[in-house]
């Protein structure tokens, strides 16, 4: 007998096939832009002054916060001075339903979003851990452990799918983020169950000391989707009305029942990682400096001025308001919070447990005892 | 259980008791969701969840990506969105890759938020020894969940605690780690589904005078078996059954052992760093001048759990129990 007559030799086998063709699914090689290009395609007028104006008040929202860290009223800050075109884009691309996910590095996107500054740095000043009502805001709260929002923000968006709610959830992560296992799991969760996700990548170059060369050998953090079955985008972080028209595509696809998208946003972050950090040690200026001749804000304003969309006046009231809003928040943060440290017992468990009350005792002795003294 | 119950009552085993508290809580309310690997069309690998996707379908019973850390991440959100996930960990070490969100969200979700956002999720973890699992699948890893403030930990013993408290679980507004004995999975009782003490109870399982046997899950048959086998000797042992680790219910454990002066702690999971430590300080604080003799642990040995063919040796038997119950200083 050879091989050929051996019983089942010539039975057919189920065959393979790919079960998603790639092709759709790869990003683009260059990031895409809008800004700069010296083409007349149209822009919004409306939105783009909006963008402008979120764009100025943000800068001086980033300086205001670092400088409050000087002074001693924020514990630490980690700025997204540079990144402010992502931040900006992601809190206009959502409607009043929808959900924010932000890392630690996004109080400005949620403060964009429409919360107030000084409930976003409750977290950074240090008096509690969230300052504010997710549910009312639907913000999630700021996440520090890295990535680890973003199954939640499939779950979130997978929950709001199965009740027929128009809701699409924006989660947004760092460039080092992306080597994390929850950032793996996340875009899994969400291609297979087709959840309405948009995770939106801000490549700034750096996961604190550490650049991206040694962070991942993909072509693109944006051809990561591919594997995951999803569309990645590649865009330019720094072009406001790119990141924004790549977002807003991205929810458009996870509105419409599209599933989820991975867009990655080339930018820089032009500060330190936060104030306790030394950036000298690991990056030269020249780099910094190449980066600053593609500054988001200064984009922006010369295209949307050459283009006629924007005047002397209008930079002067954009600016004007900017200033304001760093003075109000100054003049809040310099108030010292109100703190009652036993609250420290009051939200571990829906009803304190007898060893929480025992310790909440203890502690109100010892508070009133020093208050005798 | 009332009289009508009691005549209800049929043969149960507690995998049928759980997989009955899903279902009658799932049937009940719509936010309730179950989620894990194989927890779908196969039923779950102990069958737990036997039924459930066919019933409910596989929109309210889903079988996920093979990813644990994925599975109780997305139902932290599920939960911000209002749903109460009750998720599988398919064996006590699986849900290792799981501890970030359980530490770090999970458990810190409502405090960080000043109470607005309570995460009801209920961690269902097939826990323990004594089934001749191979290598990962047999940890007693209370200890680590004990350690987390904002959980709650529960270890049900009797077919009819399984049923009782999952669905208090369920219903709980906090967390809950439900570590479920895989070796008394199979154990029976006639039983029809009733409300039992809540969690945060423990419950006097067998009254005695000479010493008190503080245990949970796993551990509470040995300590019944034990106390019979005691009576030869002398000894009329009480057995307390702890039921949930957090909140402990200190009330319960310290007026038994005030009244037996005598008390040894019994469970599987290690000594060294184990729950037995807490109990036994807590015990010493508040029973000091009531206790004959100090408090005793009988645990699993301080070693990675053992190979199935030498796990006899490891587990927290009748004799070992004896022994610690006999060096309890009957002298004085």
């Amino acid at each position: 007998m050879t091989v050929q007559e051996l019983p089942g030799a010539a039975a057919a086998y189920p065959a393979f096939t790919l079960r998603t063709d790639p092709a759709p699914l790869l990003p683009d090689t260059e990031p895409y832009r809008v800004l700069g290009l010296g083409t007349d395609s149209p822009l919004d007028p409306a939105l783009m002054r909006r963008l402008y104006e979120g764009l100025v008040r943000g800068r001086r929202y980033n300086a205001q916060a670092t400088a409050l860290t000087k002074q001693g009223r924020l514990a630490v800050y980690p700025s997204s001075t540079g990144q402010e075109a992502c931040e900006i884009a992601a809190a206009l691309v959502l409607q009043e339903q929808d959900w924010l996910f932000p890392s630690y590095r996004d109080t400005l996107a949620a403060v964009a979003r429409g919360l107030d500054p000084v409930e976003a740095l409750t977290l950074l000043r240090g008096d509690w851990h969230t300052g504010y009502d997710p549910r009312e805001h639907r913000i999630a709260p700021l996440c520090t452990p890295l990535a680890t929002q973003l199954p939640h923000a499939v779950g979130l968006a997978h929950a709001a799918r199965l009740a027929g709610d128009d809701v699409v959830a924006l989660a947004m992560v760092g460039d080092g983020g992306t080597s994390e296992g929850d950032f793996h799991e996340a875009l899994n969760f969400a291609a297979v169950w087709q959840a309405p996700v948009v995770f939106l990548v801000q490549n700034n170059g750096f996961a604190i000391s550490v650049p991206l060369a040694k962070q991942t050998a993909a072509p693109s953090l944006a051809h990561k989707a591919v594997g995951y079955g999803m569309p990645g985008r590649l865009v330019d972080g720094n072009d406001a009305a790119a990141v924004h028209e790549v977002l807003g595509e991205a929810m458009r696809l996870a509105r419409s029942g599209g599933g989820p998208t991975l867009v990655e946003a080339v930018t820089y972050r032009m500060e330190a990682h936060t104030n306790a950090d030394d950036a000298t040690r690991y990056r030269g200026d020249a780099e910094v400096e190449a980066w600053r001749a593609h500054d988001p804000v200064d984009l922006l304003e010369r295209e949307l001025t050459g283009r006629g969309l924007l005047d002397e006046e209008t930079i002067r009231t954009v600016r004007e308001g900017a200033e304001t809003m760093a003075a109000d928040l100054r003049a809040r943060m310099n108030a010292d919070p109100v703190l009652d440290p036993m609250e420290l017992f009051a939200h571990v468990y829906a009803e304190q447990t007898s060893q929480l009350r025992e310790q909440a005792a203890m502690l109100r002795d010892e508070l009133e005892a020093g208050a005798g003294r | 259980m009332t009289a009508a119950a009691t005549l209800a009552a049929k043969p149960a085993t507690m995998a049928q008791a759980l997989q009955r508290a899903m279902r009658d809580a799932m049937a009940e309310d719509a936010r309730v969701h179950v989620l894990g690997e194989d927890v779908g069309t196969l039923g779950g690998v102990f069958r737990v969840t036997d039924g459930l996707a066919k019933e409910f379908g596989e929109d309210r019973c889903t079988d996920t990506p093979l990813a644990e850390a994925g599975i109780l991440g997305t139902a932290v959100g599920m939960a911000m969105y209002g749903l109460r996930p009750v998720v599988e960990m398919q064996f006590d070490a699986f849900a290792y890759p799981a501890f970030e969100q359980l530490i770090s969200h999970v458990a810190k979700m409502r405090n960080r938020t000043r109470g607005a956002m309570p995460l009801p999720i209920v961690v269902r973890v097939p826990y323990g020894g004594g089934i001749g699992g191979v290598e990962h699948h047999s940890d007693s890893s209370e200890a680590y969940y004990m350690a987390t403030p904002g959980l709650k930990v529960v270890a049900p013993a009797t077919v009819a605690d399984a049923y009782g408290l999952l669905r208090e679980a369920i219903d709980c507004d906090d967390p809950v780690v439900f570590l479920e004995p895989k070796r008394l999975y199979w154990s029976k009782a006639d039983w029809s589904p009733h409300p039992v003490e809540p969690i945060g109870r423990a419950v006097v399982r067998r009254t005695g005078r000479s010493a008190t046997l503080i245990t949970y899950g796993p551990s509470v048959p040995v300590c019944l078996e034990a106390a019979e086998a005691a009576k030869e000797e002398g000894w009329d042992l009480e057995v307390v059954d702890l039921r949930s680790l957090v909140p402990f219910d200190d009330e319960t454990v310290c007026a038994s052992v005030r009244r037996t002066g005598r008390a040894v702690v019994v469970h599987e999971s290690t000594g060294f760093g184990g729950p037995g430590g807490e109990i036994a300080a807590r015990v010493t604080e508040r029973c000091f001048h009531h206790l004959e003799a100090p408090v005793l642990r009988v645990a699993g040995f301080d070693i990675p759990y053992p190979p199935p063919m030498l796990e006899r040796h490891h587990l927290p038997g009748v004799d070992r129990v004896l022994d610690a119950v006999a060096r309890l200083q009957w002298e004085a």
